[in-house]
């Protein structure tokens, strides 16, 4: 049989549409289109893109069972070694993992590995009943902080080898980054919702509206009886520009607007909790949160979006996938571009005008790129006379985070980084005994598929240690 | 689910509550706040802390009833729950080395005030305070500040109760007469705040203020409740919710402060008057 060169595309909302919409974007395979997919993969003895799998998932193995029709068998290879295929399925940026080690990549297209993992763990959500494996109790009381993907992740690992696990989350619902960061357009919320129940009945408890570091400390937790505690507690403070003009009214930090519209639900038709829609938005950055920002204002009600960057598309971070997605969209890209000031309204005549404080656009400059900096990224060099003013009504700045100040104030001998991220070994383990960590609260901002990984070792450390004592 | 242990009208648009959140009583400290969601599609709004009970995991907040939401939290009544409670969050009152203290309080920040007044007398400190509101009807905590200060002196805007003026009248003439402060701390609407560093400006006497600006997590997350400080010739950003809610009066960009707060202005009218039609109609039903 002819070795189909291109992998099958997935189906999307048309463009048009899916821009006045908060409905998912990416439609997901078919079975049709799934057992087609599944045919090109090689099943490679010795297979390349497991290692490019941050949780290492049998992925010869699932797709092997996808040719079989058996989508029941494909699930449960999955959900060995992770809690939340249709989360990575959707989120992950397999281009740069597992899919970028396919062997069919070298002559051909790579086999579309996450579209195939999002199949399988649609299938199995679409189930009628489904079977939880909970383990027998081993008599260990395991803490977790935080409930986006790290947590959720050794929460999982934990529970499946018998760990009475609880899990800490600040906000009122839990989830994490899943659920006020990542759009319903790119993650339905029903589908983390989903995640999070089997965990539940895998034995896992939730306890919301505890802030590890102010409700209850790490030593509290300790006091309790818990014998080992993960911490995933996400990135924090989110960063600014430090420009002129960054506390008028209508600057958000991307934080700030996606919580708002997600976790808050303000995209909804009679929010409870406002946000500013429709006019001019200005969207500063150029990674996956300036591209969910960006969509997010588009489908807000935004007459024109405008992704402002200060390298070139080579350099810009977010998915190729997301970029696609976004220009089809018709949201514009001003690369090599870096604000200076945001200006406001101030109608001198009229102090009383409402409009007074509000962004009326941002100044930026134009920019080349020099030499490589430190990292080995081009250095952009603002180029003289170049500056011009871009209209706004609303900015947002989505430049990244830096770590979360509680847990480090509140625990005694915590060791943190100069930029305040948590230290720990390649275990997960931090400077105090019992105490792991993993994903954005140690790393700073990154993916989904990393915190999970970070989630997974921990949970491995952990039971190493426990069982040892 | 957090049950409404008491419930009492303070005056006809301030109530007083107290939550049951034992986890939050046992930690909460003068002058750091909760967040709270009256139901399951509610929005989450930032209160600050006005007691706590510890032994029965009591929490006091007191709220103005000022959008849709303080509005539907005070329909609930006494033995009803609120969906989510979530605290304390924030920096304590600073408290220590201040050995003589004036407390000024606004409106429905007196709520606020009074603990950290209570808290400075239990230490031991000299308490001077100040409280006003707009008129008499609106008077709240009188007896509660005079259990817990060596001076009080209470201020009407309309003269309708006590003396007729603003809190910075006697604030100023205390000062006027010689009065040495450790620290003046205030707390009510940012333009009372605004005033009261002004009138202390010259006496160099150092002043507290606690900003309430608008947020929605309040861990630090956000970012919606920054404010600008001016430091050394320097201007810094903070986020209240994590460095505050308590600054340097001196510092704080007051007028900044003030627009920022009137950012959703339209919003709350709107839904202020939707939330109003409602129980309207419901009266009449």
């Amino acid at each position: 049989m002819a070795i189909n060169p291109k992998r099958n595309p997935m189906p999307t909302q048309p463009p048009e549409v899916r821009a006045h919409n908060f409905e998912e974007v990416a439609t997901g395979y078919t079975e049709e289109i799934a057992l087609a997919e599944a045919q090109r993969c090689l099943n490679c003895k010795n297979p390349p893109c497991v290692s490019g799998c941050p949780v290492n998932i049998n992925i010869p193995g699932f797709i092997g069972k996808i040719k079989e029709s058996d989508f029941a068998g494909a699930v449960q290879i999955i959900l060995q070694s992770s809690a939340l295929p249709a989360v990575c399925g959707r989120v992950c940026p397999q281009e740069t993992q597992c899919e970028a080690k396919c062997t069919m990549g070298v002559k051909f297209e790579p086999v579309a590995i996450g579209r195939l993992e999002r199949f399988a763990a649609d299938w199995y959500l679409a189930q009628p009943a489904r079977t939880v494996a909970t383990a027998a109790p081993n008599g260990h009381k395991v803490a977790i902080v935080g409930s986006g993907p790290a947590g959720l992740t050794c929460a999982g690992d934990l529970a499946r080898r018998g760990y009475d696990v609880t899990v800490y989350e600040a906000l009122h619902r839990a989830g994490g980054v899943l659920v006020y960061g990542i759009p319903e357009f790119r993650l339905p919320k029903h589908i983390v919702a989903q995640g999070i129940e089997s965990l539940r009945h895998s034995g896992v408890k939730f306890e919301t509206n505890v802030i590890i570091g102010k409700t209850l400390t790490i030593d509290d937790l300790f006091d309790m009886g818990f014998e080992a505690v993960f911490i995933g507690a996400g990135a924090g403070l989110p960063m600014f520009l430090n420009i002129p003009g960054e506390s008028l009214k209508g600057v958000y930090s991307a934080n700030e607007f996606l919580t708002r519209a997600n976790l808050m639900q303000a995209y909804k038709e009679h929010p409870v909790t406002p946000i500013m829609k429709g006019g001019k938005v200005a969207v500063v950055g150029g990674g996956n949160v300036a591209m969910d920002a960006a969509r997010t204002a588009l489908r807000l009600g935004a007459n024109k979006v405008d992704i402002v960057y200060r390298r070139s598309m080579e350099e810009l971070p977010a998915r190729r996938e997301e970029v696609e997605h976004v220009k089809e969209e018709g949201i514009s890209f001003n690369l090599l571009t870096a604000p200076v000031e945001i200006l406001g309204y101030q109608d001198e005549q009229n102090p009383r005008n409402p409009k007074n404080g509000f962004v009326s656009g941002m100044r930026c400059l134009k920019m080349q790129l020099g030499e490589p900096d430190a990292n080995g990224r081009r250095r952009p060099v603002p180029i003289a006379g170049s500056e011009f003013t871009l209209e706004a009504d609303t900015v947002i700045i989505a430049i990244g985070t830096t770590p979360n100040p509680l847990i480090k104030n509140t625990t005694e001998g915590l060791e943190v980084n100069r930029r305040g991220g948590i230290v720990v070994n390649e275990e997960g383990l931090t400077s105090r005994t019992g105490v792991y960590a993993g994903g954005d609260a140690v790393t700073g901002t990154a993916t989904v598929i990393t915190a999970m990984g970070a989630g997974k070792a921990a949970a491995k450390a952990i039971d190493r240690q426990l069982m040892k004592q | 689910m957090y049950r409404i242990l008491t419930k009492k009208c303070l005056n006809p648009t301030v109530t007083q509550m107290e939550i049951e959140a034992p986890l939050v009583a046992r930690k909460a400290k003068p002058g750091q706040f909760i967040i709270l969601r009256v139901d399951a599609d509610g929005e989450r709004i930032p209160l600050t802390i006005a007691g706590t009970d510890p032994a029965r995991g009591a929490v006091k907040i007191i709220f103005q009833i000022v959008g849709a939401t303080t509005e539907k939290l005070n329909r609930k009544e006494a033995g009803e729950a609120i969906e989510d409670f979530a605290g304390p969050l924030g920096v304590a009152t600073e408290t220590e080395g201040i050995r003589k203290v004036c407390i000024v309080g606004g409106g429905v920040g007196c709520a606020i005030a009074m603990p950290i007044a209570e808290e400075f007398r239990r230490l031991g400190a000299e308490v001077t305070s100040i409280i006003g509101f707009r008129n008499k009807d609106l008077v709240i905590l009188e007896e509660e500040f005079k259990a817990c200060s060596d001076r009080l002196i209470v201020m009407t805007d309309d003269g309708s109760y006590a003396r007729h003026g603003n809190v910075t009248v006697p604030l100023g003439e205390l000062l006027e007469a010689g009065e040495e402060f450790d620290r003046i701390i205030t707390i009510g609407p940012l333009i009372m705040m605004k005033f009261v560093t002004l009138t202390a400006k010259p006496f160099g006497t150092p002043v507290t203020v606690s900003m309430n600006p608008i947020m929605i997590d309040g861990t630090g997350m956000c970012g919606g409740c920054r404010l600008t400080l001016n430091r050394d010739g320097q201007k810094v950003t903070k986020f209240a919710c994590v460095d505050g809610p308590d600054f340097d009066g001196y510092e704080v960009d007051f007028d900044e402060a003030m627009s920022r707060s009137r950012i959703y202005a339209d919003f709350e009218r709107a839904a202020h008057s939707e939330t109003c039609n409602l129980f309207a109609a419901e009266k009449e039903g």
